[in-house]
């Protein structure tokens, strides 16, 4: 256990997270391949913090993590139930007004 | 760390889950002499366990179409391990097997596994009736959740640690649940949640035909139940430390009083079960919301008060 | 030694589990492969000697994965298990950007000179971190509170159709109000 290699699994992690939000059409598909990507972020930040610098402060960029999942799920749940109840989808192909 | 709590070999593990094992074979036994009393006259009720395993060790499986064999698996075993990883973090006197500096937040990491092994185990078995008693677990746990970790928070607040052998040598003056009741009731009644138990069995219903645990059968019916009766035991053996004073007691030695307690509190965990009325998920939804989550935020607004005032 | 075997098991089933969420064609296992995925980096942070922000990890996560599987079931309203379906697009580029950022991420882990450590982990590592976000960071924490009540608010908004007119009559002087699903307390 190396940072280098806490830093490739983190790494693996985020590129399958990339792609799941990249390629899967289903709402709630896309915020679970966003999660994944913040999962590595996770495990990159802990391993920072454990090899390069353990002080104290380095944790809480952890913990902002963390808030940054809650408010992705709170706000991609409220969006999801809004679009289904307006509109009766769940595909983001269906909600490409803004796409210019 | 504490000095008070040493931290014994791993393997004293099969200890742990021995002593579990024992004491939720005495609570399904306890139950069942409930049960018979219950229903007048009749057998004493005191083999009712025993044979009711028998019989579900020979019953043949159940299949249904289409299940999902595997989560109903994992769903229906998971009760069982939720509470040995419980357990792990309860000191027995002075021994623990596990002496994490965040013990309490570790129970709470394993209580809301229950979520998603009680829903699991409804999914698994692709029946109507089952997923509906998934789906009031749920409902319930989105009332009893929060609830359940402000509550956590008064002890540890109180100690000024997480470590759970530092919360019970807090309490060498005074027990927590003598001042901070609320905080106790409401970690009881998640406690009896999470085991599927008592006022919150609508999950387990038979009006929906046995809810949950409508197509469970043989062992993992079995090792499903035995889950329950093992949560009721890692609940009321974690209220041991946080709220009653751990090992602290006089005459015999500390593991003892751990014991002492935790089949106390247990009986009564047992006992309530005839006592209270099923809590309806959509009703209790509100209950949950507008009385104990208030309830509970005051409590830990007047311990952490008390705590400053005191330093 | 243990500890690094059990961090290449954990690393193993994470990036596998990480990978069946997309790969499963069933709701529930590919919520419930996102969590399991979770609980491994949960247990590694721990390994990282980072015990409060591992275990929170394990905790929030099988929370929200357990609201994730309903809201699965709810908005994908069949059971994909018995009828099998695609529901990716542009697989195809996805996957490049995927392998591209694997590669970009992992050479820059691997051929990077890190620096050595600097200073050393304090004695309660859960302990300073309470410290530090009571003390110097209290900033980081104003800012969470504030967001997270603005995440609730919104949230509310966007996903509740109904509004205090439909509960309360136009003139706002209905008691009780008229709710679909009747509370608890006193109604």
């Amino acid at each position: 256990m190396t940072l280098q290699t806490v830093l490739l699994v983190a790494a693996a992690l985020f590129s399958v997270g990339l792609y799941g939000a990249l390629s899967q059409q289903v709402v709630v598909m896309v915020m679970m391949g966003l999660e994944l990507m913040l999962n590595g972020l996770i495990l990159a930040a802990a391993g920072f913090w454990w090899f390069l610098a353990p002080d104290p402060s380095g944790q809480v960029l952890l913990l902002v993590i963390i808030v940054a999942m809650t408010v992705e799920m709170a706000m991609g749940f409220a969006v999801a139930t809004h679009l289904h109840r307006v509109r009766r989808v769940d595909m983001t192909d269906m909600a490409a007004d803004l796409n210019g | 760390m504490p000095d008070t709590v040493t931290t014994v070999p791993a393997g004293w593990a099969l200890g742990a889950a021995a002593i579990l094992g024992l004491l939720a074979a005495f609570a399904a036994v306890l139950d069942g002499v409930f049960t018979a009393r219950a229903a007048g006259a009749g057998p004493s009720g005191l083999t009712r366990p025993l044979g009711e395993m028998a019989r579900l060790m020979r019953q043949r499986r159940r299949t249904t179409v289409a299940a999902d064999t595997l989560l109903w698996r994992i769903g229906s075993s998971g009760l069982l391990f939720m509470a040995l990883m419980i357990v792990t973090v309860v000191p027995l006197g002075e021994w623990t097997l596990f002496d994490l500096d965040v013990g309490v937040m570790w129970f709470n990491a394993m209580d809301v596994l229950a979520w998603a092994f009680v829903w699991l185990t409804g999914w698994g078995a692709n029946s109507v009736h089952s997923l509906v008693g998934g789906y009031r677990f749920l409902a319930h746990g989105l009332a009893y959740e929060l609830p359940l970790m402000f509550a956590l928070v008064a002890p540890a607040v109180a100690a000024s640690s997480l470590n759970v052998g530092t919360v019970a040598a807090a309490q060498v003056d005074l027990w927590f649940v003598v001042w901070m009741p609320v905080a106790f009731l409401v970690y009881c009644t998640g406690v009896v949640a999470i085991a599927v138990w008592g006022p919150f069995t609508p999950a387990l219903g038979s009006d929906i035909a046995g809810g949950v645990t409508a197509e469970l059968s043989g062992v993992d019916r079995l090792v499903f139940q035995g889950g329950r009766y093992a949560l009721l035991v890692a609940g009321a053996a974690f209220a041991v430390p946080m709220f009653l004073g751990g090992g602290a007691g006089p005459l015999l030695p500390g593991w003892a009083w751990v014991l002492v307690k935790t089949v106390a509190l247990l009986a009564v965990f047992v006992w309530l079960r005839r006592r209270l009325p099923a809590f309806r998920p959509d009703l209790f939804m509100e209950v949950g919301w507008l009385v104990l989550l208030p309830a509970v935020l005051v409590q830990d607004l007047l311990v952490a008060v008390v705590v400053v005032w005191r330093t | 030694m243990i500890t690094h075997i059990s961090f290449w098991a954990l690393a193993v089933v994470a990036v596998l589990a990480g990978a069946a969420v997309f790969y499963v064609n069933s709701m529930a296992r590919a919520s419930y492969a996102l969590a399991v995925s979770f609980i491994a980096v949960g247990v590694q942070v721990l390994l990282l000697q980072q015990n409060y922000v591992g275990v929170v990890t394990i905790l929030m996560m099988v929370m929200e994965m357990a609201v994730m599987a309903v809201y699965m079931v709810m908005f994908m309203g069949m059971n994909p298990a018995l009828m099998p379906m695609s529901m990716v697009h542009d697989k195809r580029h996805a996957l490049a950007a995927a392998v591209g950022s694997f590669v970009l991420l992992a050479a820059g882990a691997v051929l990077i000179p890190w620096p050595a450590r600097r200073g050393r982990p304090p004695a309660g590592v859960t302990v300073a971190l309470g410290e530090e976000l009571m003390g110097p960071k209290m900033l980081v924490m104003g800012v969470v509170g504030a967001v997270m009540a603005a995440t609730i608010v919104a949230g509310v908004v966007l996903a509740a159709h109904r509004t205090r007119y439909d509960r309360f009559g136009d003139d706002l002087r209905r008691r009780p109000a008229k709710d679909p699903q009747p509370g608890g307390v006193g109604r």
